[in-house]
């Protein structure tokens, strides 16, 4: 294995096919993105398989100089990349099998640009250098702003210009103050900038120039408004990748850049980031409460749901991260999940209107069982993979700050409200039009899309070791760099004093002691 | 393979089963599955049960399967068996068991009878999870499990706005509760370093007097972790505050009433209280506390329990109310009565409300009893069920000689509050027997009004429909509804033949019959005698001999006290609904606002809907309206786009069109940047 250059494959295959779909017709594009994908996915499950956990850092290591002194095809990943691109390859030919049918113009430029998509996902979560690390970032916009841009709703123009608009905002600083580290530092090569000690004063800017653009990504409230937007434009699959992978790239630089590069400057602004996240997961909660749209509710849910990343993060220790990482993955799922159940109904009725449907648990069984499966999942459900994930973040803030814990775990309760009023109002009490009780229940491709997911919540959920055992040395590694940064907590307790507090019930000392014999 | 993975995994395969093969494997079948493996759980369950009470058996983990695994924090499925759990084990198999069974009758009509099944068999498999956790992350999976399955019953009948409004409402209320008990497992293991509960257990009495950060506030720990903790068990017992879900949860099939919102899932909280209970021990401000709201939901259910019409919410608010009883007694320390009153009360309230069910079936949907009355002689069995779920619960019996169930739970919780000799015991004692009188009232008045008495089935629609030939298709209290636009019942029978309940409902009745008439003499001196109650908990839970002691010591007149309010409870009743009938009518003239205080439960529903429900949706549309369209956009991209806008019509007029422009200011902006980066 140590010769193949197996990540090169894995964004050379998808980039090839997105240029061969290009010379086909509509059919040929949909069967040769089929196979790409499926293809990148085998490569994915090999990659996995070839994992060592707790073995060297960085694995499957490639390094061809392009020349340049600061640009170099400088690919690796550790586990925490490695999970992302099995979520991403996971994802992909479910996107491709949801824009099966419903996808009619384009099809060839479709599929190519979600391939093209896909590589530099790919890119992403591989590059070792960091004006790489950029370009694929970056690039990654191109093909999204298109998706929304071409094959997107009625006002897909005034969609995809804001999130272009929002997003450059974040990059333009970004790319600066990568320069600024290049510059320092002498290199570009992501594994060294993280062992290197950036003056604090000068942290702080880097962190807050990463911090525009990864919160734009992320999104952090209050530069969230271009997500429900995007959302609700894009087609079924464009949503799906969205929430599945393009969000996670925010959480991903946070891990990757802010927190190794920066430690000193992360530690100071771990209260920005947690008052950012707690007004997140109120305010956004609150607004999907009162949506009509079905995508934009999933939407501003996602922005509750990353909240979650953003303090299991910056909480400094193990559950946090780890938690936050095991939320970037189930959301992954169970947000592109909640984006398939909405294809599926919109492809048979075309409106996203909540109000329109109803009682489909009658006409359609099966899509009424997968779509609560995935409600579950999405209000964290202890057995589902949106349990393990949430519980761990909100267990590692509040050993940091426990009124940041009284804020993320008001979002069970608000969670719990949005996602079952808008499962009443989609599967439950009687059908509002002839339409919508005249649907049929899921085709087998649909079956094909939904099942799978279906069963990673339930494995991440029930046995979620697999996950994160590849993370756990990188976590590990995480948590020694910013150890000594690490903020006390508020909690404190002090060491207990048994002999000066009587028990509640003095005299039942002895029972309980004769209990025990 | 250990028989408790059998007893924990049957029904879940059960529930999978049924409600993946559902249409597949019809009706039967899916019947068949779920049935037979609960009654293989319970055949399996009382050996566990009995070998405690010989005291032959040990306590036990089995391991599963590695859970979570982060740092410090290592969980595990396991399950483990102790004489708490075995307690829970054969209350929860038994009556899932007989509720199967009695399911096969009730449900008889329903068009979803697998799914109906598979959900009841799922709760089992949660609720087991739960009293089989052996750390506080388990237990949560039960916790929220059993949640998930109320709430699938509750809203069973999904066509109905009122069933799934009450399904949402029992999900989100409990989230609530979840809320303080997610926080309280977070500071657990912030201090403890671990969430398994027997090292939590043995690690607490080391934390007493320490203190504790939390919410800017600096707290004595114990009390912080047990208080939050609490509130978990608040939400899922229903008490006071978050006890608004348990009475519309009665939308749900009354078989699910009398299994999840009766016997078993409610009680829930009470076994977390009882489980962690040397860990509420070594903080008398948490336990002050849970006697508090414990003896003020006693009362306030008690209340509104009085002058209820519906046949069922009439014993929801009996059930919240006995939940009380059982916090207070946790409160003053009598975890042993708590449990005993747990465990009788899951037999007697769960043939009362089966009994409801039987009644309910006969009366063709109707569940007013204003249109009810003198049933006894056409549905006897079911008569006698009743009476005796009312002897246990109103707690009948001679000292010494023979007592229904309730008589030996009841008594000994009051006896305990009074022997604690503390103020919230003796405050809770006196509310207590108060809160009894009303019991016993309003469990005869139940009684009176159903089976005495002359006929009223006139006014009923729904006997008007059964009579006029207007089938239902649809099983009973699918089409029930509480609130009737008649008045005043009329007396009549309206020619209507109440039938009695075919005999896969009456075994259930017969057999929980025995429980509610036994099962107190049978096992109080395991659950509550001093010698006999710390041999069989073995240390299960926290058991105070002295106070067990005590109670045996208490003057005659607090022991006769809960016999003469029972006796006074009766004879109101009586005196109001059988003697002269129209004497209730003058005290509700004379009483008006105190009687529609009580009606209206004490506002709480109204109260909740301005404070809470209104607002968060009237705020959800300002943050979207305001926040988001006119304040975040509009200086944001909008006022960017807008910034663009200005600035294309003063380059258009240097350049040929947007792209250009676009592209131009891109490159040069990013020139500029890098330049400065780099040359600095």
């Amino acid at each position: 294995m140590t010769d193949f250059p197996i990540l090169s494959v894995m964004i050379a295959v998808p980039l090839l096919a997105a240029l061969g779909c290009l010379f086909l017709r509509a059919e040929g594009a949909r069967w040769l993105a089929l196979i790409a994908t499926f293809v990148d996915l085998a490569l994915g499950l090999m990659l996995w398989a070839n994992f060592e956990n707790g073995g060297a850092q960085w694995q499957f290591v490639e390094n061809l100089p392009l020349g340049g002194t600061y640009l170099n095809w400088q690919l690796g990943i550790d586990g925490i990349a490695l999970m992302l691109i099995l979520l991403s390859v996971f994802l992909m030919p479910i996107c491709i099998g949801a824009s099966w049918r419903s996808i009619e113009k384009r099809v060839p430029e479709y599929m190519s640009a979600f391939l093209l998509m896909e590589a530099l996902m790919l890119g992403v979560f591989a590059a070792q250098d960091l004006l790489l690390f950029y370009i694929f970032f970056e690039g990654g916009l191109i093909p999204m702003y298109l998706i929304i841009g071409i094959w997107g709703g009625a006002e897909r123009i005034k969609a995809s210009y804001k999130f272009f608009l929002y997003t450059l905002f974040g990059s333009v600083l970004m790319l600066i103050a990568m320069l600024v580290m290049i510059n320092q530092a002498g290199t570009g090569y992501i594994p060294t900038l993280i062992a290197y000690d950036f003056a604090p004063s000068l942290q702080t800017w880097l962190w807050l120039a990463f911090f525009a653009s990864f919160a734009v990504k992320m999104p952090m409230w209050p530069v969230h408004t271009w997500l429900p937007d995007a959302h609700v434009q894009a087609p079924t699959a464009g949503s799906v990748i969205l929430a599945g992978v393009l969000l996670k790239m925010g959480g991903y630089g946070f891990v990757r850049f802010s927190l190794p590069m920066f430690p000193d400057a992360s530690a100071q602004f771990v209260p920005l980031v947690f008052i950012l996240s707690s007004v997140a997961i109120v305010y956004t909660s609150l607004v999907a409460l009162v949506q009509r749209d079905m995508k934009k509710l999933i939407a501003y849910s996602s922005v509750a749901h990353m909240a979650f990343v953003t303090f299991g993060l910056f909480a400094f220790n193990r559950q946090g991260i780890e938690g936050a990482l095991i939320v970037m993955l189930s959301h992954g799922l169970v947000s592109g999940a909640l984006f398939l159940c909405v294809g599926v109904i919109y492809d048979r009725m075309h409106t996203r209107e909540i109000e329109k449907y109803g009682g489909l648990a009658n006409n359609m069984p099966g899509y009424a069982v997968l779509f609560l499966l995935f409600t579950m999942a999405a209000v964290g459900l202890p057995g589902t993979s949106g349990f393990v994930g949430e519980f761990l973040a909100m267990m590692g803030t509040y050993k940091v700050s426990t009124w940041g814990a009284i804020f993320a775990t008001t979002g069970i309760i608000l969670g719990a409200a949005y996602m079952l009023y808008l499962y009443w109002r989609i599967a439950y009490g009687a059908a509002r039009t002839a339409e919508a009780s005249a649907m049929r229940d899921l085709s087998v491709r649909e079956w094909g899309l939904l099942a799978p997911i279906a069963a990673a919540v339930l494995w991440m959920g029930v046995y979620p070791e697999p996950f994160l055992a590849p993370m756990r040395a990188d976590v590990g590694r995480l948590l020694e760099r910013t150890e000594r940064v690490t903020p006390a907590g508020d909690s404190r307790p002090t060491a207990g004093n048994p002999a000066a507090a009587a028990p509640a019930h003095g005299a039942a000392a002895h029972g309980a002691e004769e209990a025990a014999h | 393979m250990q028989s408790i993975t059998l007893i924990v995994f049957l029904p879940l395969l059960a529930a999978i089963v049924a409600g993946l093969g559902n249409r597949a494997i019809g009706n039967t079948a899916a019947k068949l599955i779920t049935t037979g493996a609960l009654f293989i759980s319970c055949a399996l369950s009382w050996p566990i049960f009995i070998a405690f009470l010989n005291g032959s058996a040990e306590a036990t983990v089995v391991p599963v399967l590695h859970w979570i695994n982060s740092g410090d924090l290592q969980v595990d499925w396991a399950l483990r068996v102790d004489a708490l759990t075995a307690v829970m084990l054969v209350v929860v198999t038994t009556v899932s068991s007989l509720v199967h069974l009695y399911s096969w009758g009730y449900m008889a009509e329903d068009p979803s009878q697998p799914r109906f099944f598979a959900y009841l068999s799922l709760f089992t498999f949660a609720m087991l999870m739960l009293v089989t956790a052996d750390s506080l992350i388990q237990m949560f999976f039960g916790w929220e499990g059993v949640g998930l399955a109320s709430y699938l019953l509750i809203g069973f009948w999904y066509h109905k706005p009122s069933a799934n409004a009450a399904a949402i409402k029992a999900f989100v209320v409990n989230r609530v509760g979840d809320f303080g008990f997610s926080l309280g497992i977070f500071g657990t293991f912030l201090v403890f370093g671990t969430v398994s509960i027997p090292a939590i257990l043995a690690a607490s009495p080391s934390m007493a007097g320490s203190t504790i950060g939390f919410a800017g506030m600096r707290v004595d720990t114990m009390t912080l972790l047990c208080l939050l903790l609490f509130i978990g068990a608040m939400g899922k017992s229903a008490q006071l505050g978050l006890h608004t879900w348990l009475p519309d949860a009665m939308e749900g099939p009354t078989p699910v009433s009398a299994l999840i919102h009766a016997a078993t899932m409610v009680t829930a909280g009470v076994f977390m209280v009882c489980r962690l209970s040397p860990m509420f021990e070594q903080s008398e401000t948490a336990l002050s506390v849970v006697t508090y709201v414990g003896l003020a939901t006693a009362l306030f259910a008690a209340t509104v329990g009085v002058v209820q019409n519906d046949i069922k919410r009439v014993i929801a608010y009996s059930t919240c109310s006995q939940l009380g009883y059982m916090f207070f007694a946790a409160g003053v320390g009598a975890y042993g009565a708590a449990m005993f009153h747990l465990f009788t009360h899951a037999f007697f309230k769960a043939l009362l409300f089966l009994g409801a069910g039987s009644v309910i079936h006969a009366m063709h949907h109707e569940q007013d009893m204003r249109y009810y009355g003198a049933l006894r002689k056409e549905i006897p069995l079911t008569f006698w069920a009743m009476i005796m779920g009312t002897l246990a619960i109103t707690g009948v019996g001679v000292l010494g000689v023979f007592g229904f169930a309730g008589f030996y739970s009841k008594d000994a919780i009051l006896e305990s509050a009074f022997a604690s000799g503390s103020v919230p015991g003796t405050i809770a004692f006196t509310v207590g027997a108060f809160a009894a009188l009303l019991t016993s009232f309003y469990s005869w008045r139940l009684i009176f009004l159903t089976f005495f008495g002359k006929a009223r089935w006139a006014g009923s629609e729904h006997i008007q429909h059964a009579v006029h030939g207007d089938h239902h298709d649809h099983p009973d209290e699918e089409h029930g509804d509480s609130s009737h636009a008649v008045a005043t019942p009329q007396v009549g029978t309206a020619g209507y033949h109440p039938h009695e309940s075919p005999w896969t409902m009456l075994v259930p009745l017969a057999l929980l019959s025995v429980g509610a008439v036994f099962a107190g003499m049978a096992f109080h001196h395991a659950f509550i005698d001093a010698e006999g109650g710390a041999h069989f908990w073995g240390g299960s839970l926290f058991f105070d001999t002295h106070l067990m002691h005590a109670i045996h010591e208490v003057p005659l007149w607090v022991k006769l006290t809960p016999a003469a309010v029972m006796i006074v409870g009766f004879l109101i009743a009586w005196n109001n609904y059988i003697r002269d009938p129209s004497a209730l009518s003058r005290i509700v003239a004379a009483t008006g606002s105190l009687h529609t205080f009580l009606m209206k439960k004490w506002y709480f529903d109204e109260i909740y809907d301005v404070i809470f429900v209104r607002p968060a949706l009237a705020i959800g549309r300002f943050f979207w309206h305001r926040g988001d369209e006119q304040t975040i956009d509009r200086f944001g991209p909008h006022g960017a786009a807008y910034a663009v806008g200005v600035g294309n019509r003063i380059t258009a007029r240097l350049q040929s069109g947007y792209l250009n422009s676009y592209a131009l200011i891109m490159l040069l902006g990013l020139v500029a940047a890098a330049t400065w980066a780099m040359t600095r």
